[in-house]
């Protein structure tokens, strides 16, 4: 029998697992994990104030400095923002997401998953900047508001404290605005999908023992769908933790993690504290995956 | 008696396809009825409308004299166990059965009760904690049936309950629902494609095809009486005989089905007795099924007969070599049973 790569493969399936898994292991091992231990390492460093010169001993003092009421006003507005989008996107999603699972026919799902899918084609940054402009005091939603009369409206939501400011562009409100949008898609897809894997017939056994519409979307519509709403979640509140461009673009003075990462590995260069700054998110983020787990969102996996 | 279950002139068209045509039905109190049709006959969406997920296009349904048609499911004393048992992945056995219980506020206490009565009654005790993911097709079967029970419902909706069973299974399953029906005295309004099934676990049963109502009668009617050559063919094996071959065989050319199990098998040669139907021909096909053995014979004029014999001497060898043989078929002509008569 001639020699055959296919065949000899067979005979060792442990080979061709080990074929399978090399590229991938080296790339995470190396570059991911890597770069990301490399990281975790830098925050355990610290920026020698007179020298402006990295100390490379591992010292807890970058960890100190976090936590100085400055930084930690950073990273609650940040974690606030974070949460504000992810539920907003999920209360926006939901409907959206329901109507493709049940209801749409294939050529409405078709259409609807394009227009969800279609913003993340152009550049984010083009939309973020965009928004900038719809957000603007001379914009079209300053415009819109004065043409039905409601500029008070406007003016008393931009009067209040924390969320308001001079104009909706350079407001917390306008950064939400924007967040909201842009992950708005990361959140519609996967409970979809999560809402498109629920058999109808479990539906209709729910009002069969007696539940009512309300009933049955508590009971078994949103349980089913909530390992959905936690991978959703994990896109929308990771990305808008990280992120520098919408509130650089549309927020007030106070800064987000991303900016103050940005701000700290480069002109400062401190890159300890930016490397402590972005372990945050990461921290954060397993409290919120803990948290889903909780709640049971991986259990109907 | 107001009847259990009342249709009049339901019908319910899905766009161009009418699945239900001007069907009219009553299912008496306490009794197993079967719906029976080949897929796509209307007998699911016949279920369905009694139960309320679907609507009908015109007609009216009365439960025990209350008209149900514009009632949401949540609102009918009906309960229903589906084919694919739509068991709720997220919720242990025991919160599966006990989810109706929940709904109507039944205390805690109570429902505990009552869940484990009802695993007990379907044999499933001491499962309550495991997920429906843990179990096995026929206990998941048992499960969805138990969580409709514990509700104590004036009928049970069953959509195809034993499908996803195998033969052996199926046939428990057959008898344990039939103990259960009559031990709890509720009507079952069960829906399936299998005609053995039908005539073995009925009080009454309905023939559906396309989309109307062929027959309803008890096992023995319409085994015994068909009313309509489809419903002679599918409720069992028929033959068909019908024109020239009818008339030489029983003097006259009205159409009459024969069942294969009345037919006897003989030699070409011999003689059948006195008075009986006989017609010679060809063995076409054997078809051995262990227990018995079918074969199929032409009797000439593009008739073929089939014809059941117990394996009662033969063995599959036997059964084989009388491929392509000439005999003779014999049968009591009070087995005939002349169609529209």
């Amino acid at each position: 029998m001639p020699f055959r790569v296919s065949t000899a493969l067979h005979r060792r399936p442990g080979l061709v697992l080990a074929l399978l898994l090399a590229p991938p292991l080296a790339w995470m091992g190396v570059v991911y994990l890597g770069s990301l231990l490399a990281l975790v390492a830098q925050s355990f460093f610290h920026l020698d104030d007179f020298s402006g010169v990295v100390v490379r001993r591992l010292t807890l003092a970058t960890y100190r400095d976090l936590f100085t009421p400055a930084h930690g006003d950073i990273v609650r507005r940040t974690a606030v923002m974070a949460a504000a989008v992810t539920l907003a996107d999920a209360v926006l999603a939901f409907p959206l997401a329901y109507y493709l699972a049940r209801y749409a026919g294939p050529r409405m799902r078709a259409a609807l998953t394009l227009a969800v899918l279609m913003p993340l084609w152009s550049s984010y940054l083009v939309r973020v900047y965009f928004w900038k402009l719809i957000l603007a005091k001379e914009g079209v939603v300053s415009w819109a508001f004065a043409r039905m009369g409601l500029t008070p409206v406007l003016d008393g939501v931009l009067s209040l404290p924390v969320i308001g400011g001079p104009s909706l562009s350079v407001s917390s409100l306008g950064t939400f605005i924007a967040f909201v949008y842009v992950w708005l898609p990361y959140m519609v897809l996967p409970v979809a999908a999560a809402l498109e894997r629920v058999p109808r017939s479990c539906l209709e056994a729910s009002a069969d023992l007696g539940a009512r519409p309300a009933q049955t979307f508590r009971n078994v519509t949103l349980p089913l769908a909530l390992p959905g709403l936690a991978a959703g979640a994990i896109f929308t509140f990771s990305l808008t933790l990280g992120d520098f461009v919408v509130p650089g673009a549309l927020g007030n003075s106070s800064l987000f993690i991303g900016q103050a990462v940005l701000a700290y590995q480069g002109t400062a260069g401190n890159v300890p504290l930016a490397a402590a700054f972005t372990v945050v998110p990461m921290a954060l983020m397993a409290v919120f995956l803990v948290v889903a787990r909780r709640l049971g969102a991986f259990e109907a996996l | 008696m107001t009847p259990a279950v009342r249709l009049r002139g339901v019908t319910r068209r899905f766009g161009d396809v009418t699945a239900l045509r001007d069907v009219s039905l009553d299912v008496a109190d306490g009794e197993f009825f079967s719906l029976l049709g080949p897929s796509g006959s209307g007998k699911t969406t016949c279920l369905r409308l009694i139960a309320g997920f679907d609507r009908p296009d015109a007609g009216t349904i009365e439960l025990r004299g209350v008209p149900a048609e514009d009632l949401p499911p949540y609102d009918r004393d009906v309960n229903t166990v589906f084919q694919d048992y739509a068991l709720f992945p997220h919720m242990s056995v025991a919160e599966n059965v006990g989810y109706g219980l929940r709904i109507r506020k039944v205390p805690p206490a109570e429902r505990a009760r009552r869940v484990g009565e009802a695993l007990e009654m379907v044999r499933l005790p001491g499962v309550g904690a495991r997920r429906p993911s843990q179990l096995s097709g026929g206990q998941r079967q048992r499960v969805a049936l138990a969580r409709a029970l514990v509700n104590r419902p004036r009928v049970l909706l069953l959509d195809e309950p034993l499908g996803a069973l195998d033969l052996k299974l199926r046939q428990q399953m057959q008898l344990e629902l039939t103990a259960l029906q009559e031990q709890l005295g509720i009507t079952f309004l069960h829906v399936t494609h299998d005609q053995e099934e039908a005539l073995a676990m009925s009080d009454r049963l309905a023939v559906f095809r396309d989309g109307r109502l062929e027959q309803v009668g008890t096992p023995a009617e319409v085994y015994e009486h068909p009313a309509t050559p489809f419903v002679a063919d599918f409720v069992g094996v028929s033959n068909l005989l019908e024109g020239r071959v009818a008339e030489a065989i029983a003097g006259s050319a009205r159409a009459f089905t024969i069942r294969p199990e009345k037919i006897r098998m003989l030699p070409e040669a011999a003689v059948p007795e006195a008075g009986e139907c006989a017609v010679t021909g060809r063995i076409r096909d054997v078809v051995y099924l262990g227990m018995h053995t079918r074969y199929v014979i032409e009797v000439g004029e593009g008739t073929v007969l089939t014809v059941v014999e117990q394996n009662r001497e033969t063995t599959a060898a036997d059964v084989h070599r009388h491929r392509g043989r000439a005999v003779r078929l014999a049968w009591n002509p009070a087995h005939n049973h002349v169609l529209g008569a």
